[in-house]
């Protein structure tokens, strides 16, 4: 009998790895086929598309279409751009929606959670129906920078941070994970003395890792996906995120190539940011059962 | 010479430079050209010698790419935040010009003469808009095939009808040598479909709409002649001469890996099929299927903004950039058609003998614009939609019936579009 169920015990286990492997394979040829044919020329990566070729680096490889692609759009300004808009949005939607959710989880002031619901209430609400209305708002409003009084924030930074800010969906998160926190430790710290700000700074963020990580990766991907928002407010090249740079590299002949080489150039700092944080994000999910 | 000889010269010149630059006004420019650094390098130098060449204009370039560039320019009207010189695309100009992002564009007639006529847009009788060159659709084939196949090479002059074409089809069908017989593009959407497609329907006598007064569709795309086009355009894929779907690799390299026998594709495929290996490719005019032949026209043009405050300047740099030298050197890096015989003689493909010129005659000989009306933008989308659905083998009455009434509606709803 002992033997029986090690057998079946050993084939569950195999099965269950081709399984999981057969699943990773789906997930992970997308990226191989845009690495490797982005060493590739135009026509052999278009030939070799629908053949198990696609996925092999085999054939004329090169780093032209690297080369090519640096020369077509000024990538470095590009992911400059997405990079810096992304990480400023991250940082101060962090700091913001934890002091908002803060406020809903542990305070009591009244309408608080009739608020709450419209924050989240917001969460059904596309992005495209206020898009108009947004720009013709953010047009319209006065800045005051180094050159004195302005109006209107087009083609800017600011006007790719600032409305993305706070959004019901990161409030939601915090909320959610700061209810689940030990009251107890608060109303010590309360009784300690420890001034609302104090508890907010020493005692519930140290503890919110995971929830940060979770609000930080799925903002990053929000913000470093940006294409409608920045596509109606940046006309200067100066500003253009990278979703809008994609845009160069469809002509009336693509170059295929490019494209693939340009992906991949704007893929690693997803990668990198999602390595970074992978450890607190699945501790997070494991926890709350939240995922993006 | 000496040393305060040389400063005092020195000192003049850059005096002038300096006051040349301050008195010339700004005019602000958008492109759609970011990506591609021939087209972007070509227009920065024609704005380079505007702006050195005389004292009242500089022109700025800010260069959007191709596929948002619409989109950026209809939030930036919004916005109120357009620029001067606006560049459009022609069957979209009329919808700019209602609109108001766009007004009349004060050139000379004198400026306009020898150009292709669709190269030139207009909107209730007056110039919007004028283009340094123009697209045109051909037949794609080799040589190789029709002598194969037996069949008549068609010219301008004496071009296939509907049964020499659909013979054509069958036969190159019945060899076996191709997957499929015909490729009208299916990988490609958008303003393709109106574009490529809607001369097959006005080539059967129908239309979009109707151009007599551009207040209905019905007629013209719901009547007899489009009935019979959508017949003719369904069985296509009925009959298997053409894929219904196609990948965007396979439109790219189908024909050139002869996978089909015969490819309607336009003008900017021509070298890259000539560089594929298709020593023998031929370039055919469109068929005749009754009503004429025709091919589609209208490509990108320079206009004046609704809220330029200096159309006269516009008109400036436009007369400026419609020099010959210019269209062939647009041309000769881009590989489109220039809108004047002499250009087209200065360049590379265009010129008599040239790799491409099959695509000049064409234009000069079968090109019509797409309707020429605000609502288009609108109709085009419709009308994509409809051509779509029939190849997947809706019903063809019931569907250019729907499409009737989907424009109609639009139509009504803003008014008439002026018209």
């Amino acid at each position: 009998m002992a033997a029986i169920s090690s057998d079946n015990h050993g084939l569950r286990l195999v099965t269950r790895y081709v399984v999981l492997t057969l699943i990773a394979l789906i997930f992970v040829f997308p990226l191989v086929f845009m690495v490797v044919s982005s060493f590739k020329p135009d026509l052999q990566l278009l030939r070799d598309a629908s053949s198990i070729r696609a996925f092999l680096p085999v054939g004329d490889i090169s780093t032209d279409n690297y080369s090519a692609a640096f020369e077509r759009a000024p990538i470095g300004l590009f992911v400059f751009n997405s990079v810096l808009v992304t990480g400023v949005t991250v940082l101060l939607s962090l700091l913001i929606c934890s002091l908002a959710a803060f406020s809903f989880a542990f305070l009591e002031w009244k309408g608080r959670n009739t608020l709450l619901s419209i924050i989240i209430a917001t969460l059904i609400i596309p992005f495209e129906t206020i898009a108009i209305p947004l720009l013709l708002l953010v047009s319209k409003l006065p800045w005051i920078g180094l050159e004195g009084l302005s109006v209107g924030w087009l083609n800017s930074y600011r006007v790719q941070i600032i409305p993305w800010i706070a959004d019901g969906l990161t409030i939601f998160l915090f909320v959610q994970f700061f209810k689940d926190l030990p009251r107890d430790l608060i109303e010590a710290s309360r009784v300690e003395g420890a001034s609302w700000w104090q508890i907010y700074r020493r005692v519930v963020m140290p503890l919110s890792g995971p929830v940060i990580a979770t609000a930080a990766i799925l903002k990053f991907l929000v913000m470093y996906n940006q294409y409608l928002w920045p596509l109606i407010v940046v006309q200067e090249e100066t500003y253009r995120p990278v979703m809008v740079g994609l845009q160069y590299f469809f002509q009336l002949n693509t170059a295929w190539g490019e494209v693939m080489a340009y992906l991949t150039i704007i893929t690693v700092p997803v990668l990198a940011f999602y390595l970074a944080l992978q450890r607190a994000f699945i501790a997070s999910i494991a926890s709350t059962g939240v995922k993006g | 010479m000496n040393l305060s000889t040389t400063l005092a010269g020195a000192l003049v010149a850059s005096t002038s430079i300096v006051g040349m630059a301050a008195a010339q006004t700004e005019l602000t420019m958008w492109y759609h050209g970011g990506g591609n650094e021939v087209e972007s390098d070509l227009l920065d130098s024609i704005v380079t010698d505007f702006n050195a060449a005389q004292s009242d204009w500089m022109v700025s370039v800010e260069s959007f790419p191709q596929g948002s560039y619409n989109d950026s320019v209809v939030a930036a009207a919004l916005a109120g935040n357009l620029p001067c010189i606006l560049d459009v695309d022609g069957p979209v100009m009329p919808n700019w010009a209602w609109a108001g992002y766009m007004q009349p564009l004060p050139i000379s007639d004198a400026a306009l003469d020898g150009h292709l006529d669709s190269t030139i847009g207009r909107w209730a009788g007056e110039v919007y808009s004028v283009g340094l060159w123009e697209a045109a659709v051909a037949l794609y084939a080799r040589q190789s095939t029709l002598d194969a196949l037996g069949l008549r090479t068609p010219t301008l002059d004496a071009p296939w009808d509907t049964e020499e074409f659909m013979g054509a089809l069958e036969a190159a069908k019945a060899s076996g040598d191709y997957e499929f017989a015909f490729d009208p593009g299916m990988a490609w959407t958008g303003e393709w479909y109106p574009y490529a497609f809607s001369p097959f329907l006005q080539s059967f006598g129908g239309d979009i709409v109707d151009r007599s007064t551009y207040q209905t569709a019905e007629g013209a795309l719901n009547g007899d002649a489009a009935i019979a086009f959508g017949d003719w355009w369904q069985s296509l894929f009925t009959e298997g001469y053409a894929p219904v779907s196609q990948d965007p690799a396979t439109r790219d390299t189908g024909f050139i890996d002869g996978k089909y026998a015969f490819s309607w594709n336009g003008n900017w495929a021509g070298v890259a099929t000539l560089d594929g290996g298709v020593d023998d490719v031929v370039f055919l005019p469109a068929p005749d299927f009754g009503n004429g032949p025709v091919i589609g026209a209208g490509s990108w043009q320079f206009g004046a903004s609704g809220t330029c405050e200096h159309p006269d300047g516009v008109a400036a740099f436009v007369e400026h950039a419609l020099q010959d030298e210019y269209l062939a050197a647009f041309s000769d890096g881009i590989g489109l058609i220039p809108s004047t015989t002499e250009a087209a003689a200065m360049t590379t493909n265009y010129a008599p003998g040239g790799a491409l010129e099959p695509f000049f005659g064409l234009s000069e000989a079968q090109a019509l614009v797409r309707p020429v009306s605000p609502g288009y933008v609108v109709a085009a989308k419709v009308f994509e939609k409809a051509l779509a659905d029939i190849a997947n083998g809706a019903d063809v009455a019931d569907t250019l019936d729907a499409a009737v009434d989907e424009i109609n509606t639009d139509i009504e709803r803003n008014g008439g579009y002026g018209h």
